[in-house]
């Protein structure tokens, strides 16, 4: 069965860009545009990564991490997120509040499919 | 795709601004909301990060100066002003235009980008070329050794939690090279303190890769943060003697820092195996003495597998043995003709396939053993760039020697014996060919004249060649040379090619006097005999006042050739196929036509032949039609008279012996499918006699 992939980003062309890679790497993937919408779907459907924005409207990327990390279902889930080299402290935030990895923006299709590999196993 | 992905971005990216739009008016009203400030900030962050994603570099670098404020706006260290609205309106409205711009294909900064980033910068606070980009350090692709790395990876008990998974981290390991991999349990808590959610485990690999010890860390960049974990090189597999043994088990362990060097004097005292010892005597833990044993195996394989590959890679053989396998497949090659002629004439289906496997796997036993005495002619090339250095100075000329294709291969005796011929043509070269350094500045040359040396291949054949930038052969002079020697008569006509090859004839020297490297005359005609007895030719092209080129086409093997099978009589004889043109018929008719001058008419063209059968003087009557094959020599073409022609065949040069050395018209002979000798005809030579004996 192929594995589930969330992909929350309040911009509509990486999600598409991400959306697209993912599926042809035989993925699964789950959208969602804010991290609000993110939580809403994640508590009712199962999936197997995320990979989140960290600037988001209504609920940011941290705060999605740490509420997916409250989820039992996605207590050890790979968790990524996509930052711009300028958010160091950022990316600190994120791996405190459970992030397992991330991707520096602008990233080619190749890198996120290295790094899902990598994360997945 | 990417263009689609591109639309959907300036969709987006037209939306963001003017969302932006309103959200600036707004700000201008309520400059303290941090709900509209956080607004702004992510719409210039969206299209900053997704633009650079989808290649509008130039919209991104612009947006990063302005997200870059309003990220100091963010972080309350700068107020929206009056002027800081404007600006970013500005802002806004020159990323809008470059948007539209890009539709157009058109890049390139627009007029006033700068100005914006100006006035930016100066209420940020900050000078000039503040954000540079950064630069990734260029990855290097240089080709390594391998090397053996000892990491010791210890996760963080909470690494679950972070959705890390220790097991992926591992197999990506594996990826990088031969890898032992060693679960260290020691740390464990006995079951009611154990946390299923902790990670109690931790690891000893030991890696060998080439990839280098920062690929390694990038296994780990996730999790680098919250583990524990040492690289150390513990051998680097470069060298050529690299020991067979490897460190002991208590070397290891101390480097480790397992074990105290008092701990180890103490456990050493007793005397017993090391390893044992030390876990009888609770000092360590029995997962560390199994991980540095495995170390120690890891090593010590790798450099076995490393020497086994050193030891496959060549082997020293006397060359008698070599020759000695070759001559056996000559014989077996010998052995399948007749094998398949008799299972061509019994018809048996069985007994044919059979033949016809042995046939190939006897072509290809062939190849591979003539491929064995195959070697490389560049040493032989090195020899002569010692030879033209010191000739060049004996003789006060500035000559520089340039190689090419010196991986070219040929069998072994060949490059022996073309050592000489080829010493000889350089020294012409040297000697001859190039001018000194005056009379080549004279000539509006470089004063250091150049001499290269080419070896190529050429189907089964190669072609060594031998240049030099000098003053080229002089036609005239040749020609009195000739005249004077009686080479020629004074009426003859000669083509430039027929004059250029005068200079081999027996006892032509042109040199005005003899000097220690050459001209004593005897030069050309002993090459040209030696390369002929290669079964090789020479050719000679020149320019007056731009050098000489003389090509020699050797064949790449001396012990077996493609020949032309052909009948006179109940007599067979070899054509090596090499010299081979063409077969026409010659009808009684044509004979007649001739009067006696041996003449033949192929295509316009007449070309002279010699009878075989006359020349040999095999009894018997010719039938009717009799077959011309015709040869080119030294680009003449001259036919001989057969019976008939058989067609190909592989042929297996036996040498004739002591007793028929002398014999004219005969290198050698080979022995046929049904069992008969075959003389393989030594065409150039022949050519020669019935040309010497022309009035």
């Amino acid at each position: 069965m192929a594995k589930v992939i969330m992909t929350a980003d309040d911009s509509a062309s990486v999600r598409q860009m991400v959306t697209f890679t993912l599926k042809q790497g035989g993925y699964e993937v789950v959208e969602a545009v804010d991290g609000k919408d993110a939580l809403q779907k994640l508590s009712t459907t199962r999936v197997d990564m995320l990979i989140t924005d960290l600037n988001m409207p209504n609920l940011d990327g941290i705060g999605l991490i740490k509420g997916a990390r409250a989820l039992p279902s996605c207590k050890f889930i790979p968790i990524v997120m996509l930052t711009t080299e300028s958010q160091d402290t950022r990316k600190q935030e994120g791996k405190a509040a459970g992030a397992t990895g991330w991707i520096v923006k602008p990233f080619k299709p190749e890198q996120l499919m290295a790094v899902v590999k990598k994360v997945l196993g | 795709m990417i263009d689609q992905h591109r639309q959907a971005f300036k969709e987006e990216a037209y939306e963001l601004l003017a969302e932006l739009e309103t959200s600036l008016l707004e700000l201008e009203e309520r400059p303290d909301d941090v709900d509209l400030i956080g607004r702004v900030f992510r719409a210039m962050h969206t299209i900053k990060g997704s633009g650079s994603m989808f290649g509008f570099d130039d919209i991104a670098s612009f947006t990063h100066e302005v997200e870059t404020v309003f990220d100091m706006v963010r972080n309350g260290k700068l107020q929206v002003t009056k002027r800081l609205v404007n600006l970013t309106l500005a802002a806004r409205d020159q990323i809008k235009a470059m948007l539209d711009q890009a539709d157009e294909g058109g890049g390139g900064a627009l007029q006033g980008s700068a100005e914006i980033i100006e006035g930016l910068r100066e209420l940020a606070g900050f000078c000039a070329s503040a954000a540079t980009p950064v630069q990734k350090p260029a990855e290097k692709a240089a080709h390594r050794d391998k090397v053996t790395y000892r990491i010791r990876f210890v996760p963080s008990r909470d690494i679950f939690a972070s959705g890390s998974n220790p097991l992926a981290l591992l197999n990506e390991l594996r990826e990088l090279g031969a890898c032992s991999v060693v679960a260290q349990t020691s740390e464990f808590p006995s079951l009611e303190e154990i946390n299923p959610e902790a990670c109690y485990v931790y690891w000893d690999v030991i890696l060998t890769t080439d990839q280098g010890e920062n690929a390694i860390r990038d296994v780990f960049i996730f999790v680098e943060d919250d583990c524990e974990l040492k690289i150390e090189t513990v051998a680097e597999h470069s060298g050529f003697d690299e020991p067979q043994d490897y460190k002991k088990l208590g070397e290891i362990l101390l480097e480790r820092g397992d074990i105290t060097p008092q701990e180890m004097a103490e456990v050493l005292a007793q005397q017993r195996r090391f390893g044992e010892l030390a876990i009888s005597s609770g000092i360590l833990h029995e997962g560390k003495i199994q991980s540095a044993l495995i170390e120690q195996k890891h090593v010590k394989e790798i450099r076995q597998e490393k020497q086994n590959v050193e030891a496959a890679s060549s082997i020293r053989v006397p060359a008698e043995r070599l020759d000695l396998l070759v001559n056996l497949v000559g014989e077996m090659v010998t052995v399948q003709a007749r094998l398949s002629q008799t299972a061509n004439q019994r018809a048996d289906a069985e007994l044919l396939a059979i033949a016809e496997e042995v046939e190939r796997l006897t072509a290809e036993l062939r190849d591979s053993a003539l491929n064995i005495r195959m070697l490389p002619i560049g040493s032989t090339f090195s020899k002569f760039k010692r030879l033209v250095r010191d000739l060049s100075s004996e003789l006060g000329k500035q000559i520089e020697m340039t190689t090419e294709g010196e991986e070219t291969e040929l069998d072994k005796t060949v490059i022996e014996r073309l050592n000489d011929p080829l010493v000889h043509l350089i020294r012409n070269s040297i000697d001859h060919g190039i001018e000194l350094p005056d009379a080549r500045l004279a000539a509006g040359k470089p004063s250091h004249g150049t001499v290269h040396l080419a070896a190529v291949h050429s189907g089964d054949s190669v072609l060594i060649t031998i240049e030099d930038d000098g003053a080229g052969l002089d036609k005239e002079a040749i020609r009195a040379k000739a005249l004077e020697k009686g080479i020629i008569v004074a009426s003859a006509e000669l083509s430039e090619k027929e004059l250029f090859s005068l200079i081999f004839a027996p006892g032509f020297s042109t040199a005005k006097k003899v000097s220690s490297v050459s001209g004593r005359g005897v030069g050309m005609d002993v090459v040209k005999r030696a390369i002929e007895a290669l079964r090789g030719s020479i050719d000679i092209s020149s320019v007056r006042g731009q050098g000489t080129r003389i090509t020699v086409r050797i064949p790449l093997t001396l012990a077996i050739i493609e020949s032309l099978l052909v009948k006179i009589g109940d007599d067979s004889f070899m054509l090596p196929l090499s010299l081979v043109d063409e077969c026409v018929e010659l009808t009684r008719e044509d004979v007649a036509r001739s009067h006696g001058r041996n003449l033949a008419r192929v295509r316009e063209h007449l070309v002279p032949y010699i009878p075989l059968r006359e020349r040999f003087s095999i009894k018997g009557k010719c039938p009717d039609i009799e077959q011309i094959v015709i040869t080119q020599v030294n680009g003449v073409r001259v036919g001989f008279v057969v019976d008939h022609v058989i067609g190909e065949h592989q042929t297996v040069i036996k040498s004739l012996g002591r007793a028929y050395k002398d014999v004219e018209g005969v290198s050698g002979a080979t022995i046929l499918g049904d069992g008969s000798v075959a003389l393989i005809l030594d065409i150039p030579q022949l050519v020669q006699a019935v040309e010497a004996e022309q009035p």
